[in-house]
């Protein structure tokens, strides 16, 4: 176990590499330097600027720089916001995101397990449908259109929650929650249906029943650890989507997390910052990624014995 | 013995379409399919106004007789501007799954036949690329090489052919070591005659599955770059970007935001359901109980 998690962050070093040199060549072929979309400024001014942030430098020696600051954690200057740093703007924005994100998946379990447990313990009948007809529809209502249907109903119309913002006003946090984990819901709605569903039809669930064990013990107990690895696994993916998701709902509801950041980094051709957070976002992602891998190894004894046995 | 082959292979498609018909969803999901296809392919000819029309005057106007789903603030009808984006939105989708597909099939096929080196190499790479997060490059492609519907088709066919790649290699895989792929090797058939006549009809089924869940979360990917901006680009016109329109003005005019929306989730939706649907039809696993 031990040894397999250790290959496995041995193996993400290399695509964090590989991430960093893709998106500094990429960024750096880009047509238009980052201050060519200004108004027209003086060519010293150009070159001041220039000299500032080691765009006279060969480009190799940008990258071998850019390198060098990145693994000592230190992204650089903002070309957009002056006087900020990549790293600063990060930090303001992370922690927004993180509750943002850590609202949205408290909303996603809650009623994904909740109804996708539901619906495996009464199979075709009314309690599988109706929440897995419900969950179809959440995922193909995307977020971009699901949050702004919300801030229609609940916002404009029926004026019960606040439309935009973060911890500004009491409740508007709520909202921003709801779409951001809507999709996830049905997504775990769906995976610990299918999950609860395999689990209870083997024999060591027939077993507990034979032993006379009341329902809910055998599910609690028995099934649950089993069942819900299909969930367990889609929760380094789904950490993914959340920040993508967290792109359009932070649009939507004009929170300054890093997911706005991005977007507005991506329109301002704000070189530095998007190279800052592109890093930034996918170390995370692939930790998370690691993390929803060892925890589905943990919990699935198959999968454990596999390991040892090729070990 | 040819003729006996032709018969089983036909009779797991005619179980499969059997099947497929039984299930009510997935037929209404074919159904609408159907009607957008032939819709898109049409609209040029049965747009109840032209792309461009403009009324300045009229202005934004709820659904009426002249105007079914209403007009924008530009007086422009809304069902013309649907069936338009229609067209890009599900032309992203099926070519942009086609890129994928290509690439997905090709790379898997030939990990999965030659195995051993050849096939530990390039599925390490796709583990890699896996771990990568897509979203985050197809917004940084956009945004180094402009936002151009050309890109948009490669970068997102680009990103969606790994999990082909994977399932068509462990399908050739599991294929090569039948026995029946032994008895036409020793029958003496020739490699080619084995591919054609065995592995690529036994593969056809879960290509085809991803294949129909493939094309809505590319659309749905397309949309959702449209929305932020970072998609498609006016004067073209797609169902995210006429979401993102929508949302401006829908405290005024709600109509502008929820048919686009109702386009798209109903495709998404119906595409989902065949993709379901012909999954319980086609998988053989599944088929068991």
């Amino acid at each position: 176990m031990y040894r397999f998690a250790l290959g496995r962050i041995l193996q993400a070093i290399p695509v964090l590499l590989a991430v960093i040199t893709v998106t500094f060549f990429l960024i750096h072929s880009a047509p238009g330097g980052p201050f060519s979309a200004d108004k027209a400024v003086p060519p010293e001014v150009i070159k001041a600027l220039e000299e500032q942030y080691n765009l006279n430098q060969p480009i190799w020696q940008q990258y071998v720089s850019y390198l060098g600051d990145v693994v000592r954690g230190d992204f650089g200057p903002s070309f957009k916001y002056s006087g900020r740093t990549v790293n600063e703007l990060i930090a303001a924005g992370l922690p927004i995101t993180a509750e943002l994100a850590f609202y949205a998946m408290i909303v996603a379990l809650v009623i994904g397990l909740l109804a996708g447990i539901g619906a495996a313990v009464r199979p075709n009948t009314a309690q599988d449908y109706i929440p897995m007809t419900a969950a179809m529809i959440g995922i193909c209502m995307p977020s971009f259109l699901l949050g702004p249907l919300l801030v229609l109903v609940f916002g404009i119309n029926l004026e019960w929650l606040p439309v935009s913002g973060w911890g500004d006003i009491p409740g508007d946090k709520i909202l921003p929650s709801i779409t951001l984990g809507a999709g996830f819901a049905a997504y775990i709605a769906r995976l610990s249906r299918g999950g609860m569903l395999e689990v209870l039809s083997q024999d060591y669930i027939r077993t507990a029943r034979a032993k006379g064990l009341s329902e809910t013990l055998i599910i609690l107990k028995h099934a649950l650890r089993g069942g819900l690895i299909p969930v367990v696994a889609f929760l380094g993916p789904a950490f993914a989507g959340l920040l993508s998701g967290s792109f359009v709902v932070e649009t939507i509801f004009q929170i300054p997390g890093l997911g706005r950041f991005y977007v507005q980094a991506a329109f301002n051709r704000d070189y530095t910052l998007i190279l800052g957070m592109t890093i930034f976002l996918s170390t995370l992602i692939i930790v998370f990624n690691l993390l929803s891998d060892m925890l589905a190894i943990w919990l699935n004894p198959k999968l454990r014995h596999e390991i040892k046995g090729a070990k | 013995m040819n003729s006996s082959i032709e018969e089983n292979s036909s009779s797991l498609w005619k179980d499969a379409w059997i099947k497929l018909s039984k299930n009510r969803l997935a037929l209404f999901g074919l159904a609408i399919l159907c009607i957008l296809i032939i819709t898109s392919l049409l609209t040029p000819l049965i747009a109840p106004y032209s792309y461009e029309a403009q009324n300045l005057e009229l202005g934004a106007t709820s659904p009426s007789i002249q105007h079914w789903l209403g007009t924008d603030i530009f007086g422009r009808d809304m069902l013309t501007r649907i069936m338009y984006g229609g067209r890009v939105s599900l032309m992203v989708g099926f070519i942009a799954t086609a890129v994928a597909l290509v690439i997905g099939i090709l790379w898997g096929a030939v990990a999965g036949f030659f195995g051993g080196r050849v096939d530990a190499v390039m599925m390490r790479i796709v583990d890699m690329l896996y771990a990568l997060p897509f979203m985050i490059f197809i917004i940084l492609l956009m945004v180094v090489f402009g936002r151009n519907i050309l890109l948009l088709f490669f970068a997102i066919g680009a990103v969606e052919w790994l999990t082909m790649a994977r399932i068509v290699r462990s399908q050739v895989m599991a294929l090569r070591n039948q026995e029946f792929v032994e008895a036409a090797n020793s029958l003496g058939l020739s490699q080619w005659t084995i591919i054609r006549r065995h592995i690529i009809p036994n593969t056809l089924g879960p290509v085809i599955v991803y294949t129909t869940l493939t094309i809505p979360s590319v659309m749905l990917l397309e949309a959702f770059l449209s929305f932020l901006g970072l998609g498609i680009q006016p004067p073209q016109s797609s169902w995210g970007l006429l979401i993102n329109y929508g949302v401006e003005t829908m405290e005024e005019f709600p109509w502008l935001l929820i048919f686009p929306g109702i386009a798209l989730s109903l495709t998404l939706f119906a595409l989902n359901f065949l993709g379901d649907g012909l999954r319980d039809a086609l998988d053989p696993r599944a088929s068991k109980d």
